[in-house]
């Protein structure tokens, strides 16, 4: 029999990873659930934010949590550049295209990661680093518990953005309907861009809360980008509460997955959920049937 | 059929020059380019002619490989029985994962995650199962001998893959000329529509991955043969994948010689940097990335969509002219 006492502090865990991936998986449904721009760069974005914040933090001396703002900002203004520069460019109208142009400027990132980084897994140091929080049973790190914090704060955020702002019912008039959206005097093109900048600003969130309890290197975007479209899809394309649901319950499946499978083969468990999704129930937890 | 003395010519001048090539440089480039080209005809078959992008065709690769390691190394197989096997053990798992996907109709983005999704977990299966040998790997002894499929000199190789290479440019002109190659086709540009005339897509769809796996098994099991190594991460993981999709969309989707050229174009490209830069890690697949991006960008239909537009522009130049001048 399992005791409470292994079992809790496992759920504990995956919670808290879940929130970011919860984090990351927002910004992914902003762009892929709401507006169909399917970017599989999103991995490889995660990783930019995380050298940037390695560099912030390495070479500069700002604390991670301090270069929240530099690095969001940063993001955004990537990502903005991203979708009007090239992505908007290259799609011809067509989704296919967009995939493959996503897939290529991932692999661009991913690589030039590994030409200027090499492939070292880096990490940084922290007066907080190593500080655990009891709770219950459970020891949980401090920075796993602001990430849980911080994710939790930013998903309002970006809720708040998209349902009560202007540019938020402008992203929804143009997911529902573009050409309508053109004729009231909507620039397509900048929503698009916006839409693509805020999805991007939550994965420099993401990075700063991520990296004083995690690792860099050039291949650690590739391990988030099918977590977060297994989270995009688990919860339902383009539902928020559901992405910020399918976030934690794969948090806590992995979490749970790696304690009875064991470190390498536990893995499995999201990539089994993500197939069994699509395959049964494609419209998700939370979403209609399409 | 129209293609097939190109083809044949093809095929020949390539025999030649293997002959004739003695220098350790080129039919190095000659081999890997062919098998680059093997990899990107693969693609080219599910991804060009069928519409259905696969991000995860290191699936097959990957099985492939390993049944022609572990058939050697586990079981005591000779090579070339084993490269059967792997052929067929890939195209199963390509019939296997096709049934499944396409049975529940995914296509698009979603098939394209779901083929990266398999390719992860075999790839963690890989790691975790005692037969593949772990994330260790396994080597395949080194015995020299036609009859265990070791070349002692790589003109054999050469020889090998461009028999694979011919054998897919045979099934992409049957696929542009046959019934099921119309029907596939028809699927590609509107399911729906397809359809509504009779042909069933889930069939269709069925057999053009199940084509596609065996080919890139073959793909799998030459490179056990030619670096007699294999491990979770070069089976499964992305980079056979992209080289396959890379080369594909560059020469041109959905054209006979396409793959072909786009595989020979980037290897050429790759070459010609690693001798500027020297080997540096990661080179070779930013200069895939970006030539994606920009073929995407500025020329959707590829290398050999340029050359369509030169033929048709030659044309359009010879009518001008009237027949009487040329």
């Amino acid at each position: 029999m399992l005791e409470f006492g292994i079992l809790f502090p496992s759920v504990l865990n995956g919670l808290t990873t879940g929130a970011v991936y919860a984090l990351v998986a927002l910004g992914l449904t902003l762009i892929y659930g709401v507006l169909h721009i399917i970017n599989f760069a999103h991995g490889a974005a995660l990783m930019v934010a995380l050298y940037a914040v390695y560099l912030l933090k390495t070479q500069v001396g700002i604390d991670p949590y301090l270069a929240l703002p530099i690095v969001v900002a940063g993001m955004f203004v990537l990502g903005y550049a991203l979708q009007r520069g090239i992505v908007n460019r290259a799609s011809h109208g067509k989704d296919e295209n967009i995939l493959l142009v996503t897939l290529g400027l991932a692999i661009v990132l991913e690589n030039l990661a590994l030409l200027v980084f090499k492939s070292d897994t880096r990490t940084i140091d922290t007066a907080y680093t190593l500080t655990t929080v009891p709770i219950g049973p459970a020891m949980i790190s401090a920075p796993k518990l602001v990430a849980f914090a911080g994710a939790l704060l930013a998903s309002m955020v970006l809720l708040w953005i998209v349902t009560r702002t202007d540019l938020g019912r402008a992203i929804r008039a143009v997911a529902k309907e573009k050409q309508g959206a053109k004729l009231m005097g909507i620039d397509v093109d900048h929503v698009y861009a916006m839409s693509f900048g805020i999805g991007l600003a939550c994965l420099g969130a993401a990075a700063c809360f991520l990296l004083p309890a995690y690792y860099v290197n050039p291949q650690v975007g590739s391990g988030f980008v099918l977590v977060a479209f297994t989270i995009v899809v688990l919860g339902g394309m383009g539902s928020f509460a559901g992405a910020l649901v399918g976030g934690l319950a794969v948090g806590v499946v992995e979490s749970l997955c790696g304690l009875f499978l064991g470190e390498s083969l536990g893995q499995i468990g999201v990539f089994a959920i993500f197939i069994a999704v699509l395959l049964f129930r494609p419209q998700g937890l939370f979403g209609a049937r399409v | 059929m129209r293609d097939l003395p190109a083809i044949a010519v093809f095929a020949l001048a390539t025999g030649a020059m293997t002959w004739v090539v003695d220098s350790g440089v080129w039919l190095n480039f000659m081999m890997m380019a062919l098998y680059a080209a093997l990899l990107a005809q693969s693609w080219n078959i599910l991804g060009g002619f069928g519409g259905q992008f696969s991000f995860g065709h290191a699936l097959f690769f990957g099985t492939g490989a390993y049944v022609q390691a572990i058939a050697q190394v586990n079981f005591d197989i000779n090579a070339w029985v084993a490269l059967g096997a792997a052929v067929l053990g890939a195209a199963a798992v390509g019939a296997a994962v096709g049934a499944l996907t396409f049975r529940y109709g995914l296509k698009g983005s979603y098939f394209a995650l779901v083929t990266l999704a398999f390719a992860e977990v075999f790839r963690i299966l890989a790691v975790s199962v005692g037969f593949t040998g772990g994330g260790v790997g396994m080597m395949v002894p080194l015995k020299e001998s036609i009859a265990n499929l070791q070349f002692s000199s790589r003109k054999g190789y050469v020889l090998l893959i461009l028999g694979f290479v011919v054998a897919a440019l045979l099934v992409m002109a049957w696929l542009r000329h046959s019934r099921f190659g119309a029907r596939l086709q028809a699927v590609r540009d509107n399911e729906d529509a397809a359809r509504a005339v009779g042909v069933d897509p889930w069939a269709v769809k069925l057999g053009a991955i199940t084509l596609s796996g065996a080919f890139m098994g073959a793909g799998g099991a030459f490179y056990v043969q030619v670096f007699q190594y294999i491990d979770p991460g070069i089976a499964y993981g992305p980079s056979s994948s992209v080289e396959a999709l890379v080369a594909a969309i560059v020469g041109g989707m959905g054209t006979l010689w396409g793959p072909l050229l786009g595989a020979v174009v980037l290897h050429a490209l790759a070459d010609f940097t690693r001798n500027l830069f020297g080997t540096l890690p990661g080179l070779n697949l930013v200069i895939y990335g970006s030539v994606l991006v920009l073929i995407v960008m500025f020329m959707p239909r590829g290398l050999a969509g340029l050359a369509g537009q030169g033929v048709s522009l030659a044309h359009f130049w010879r009518s001008r002219r009237g027949p009487g001048s040329a």
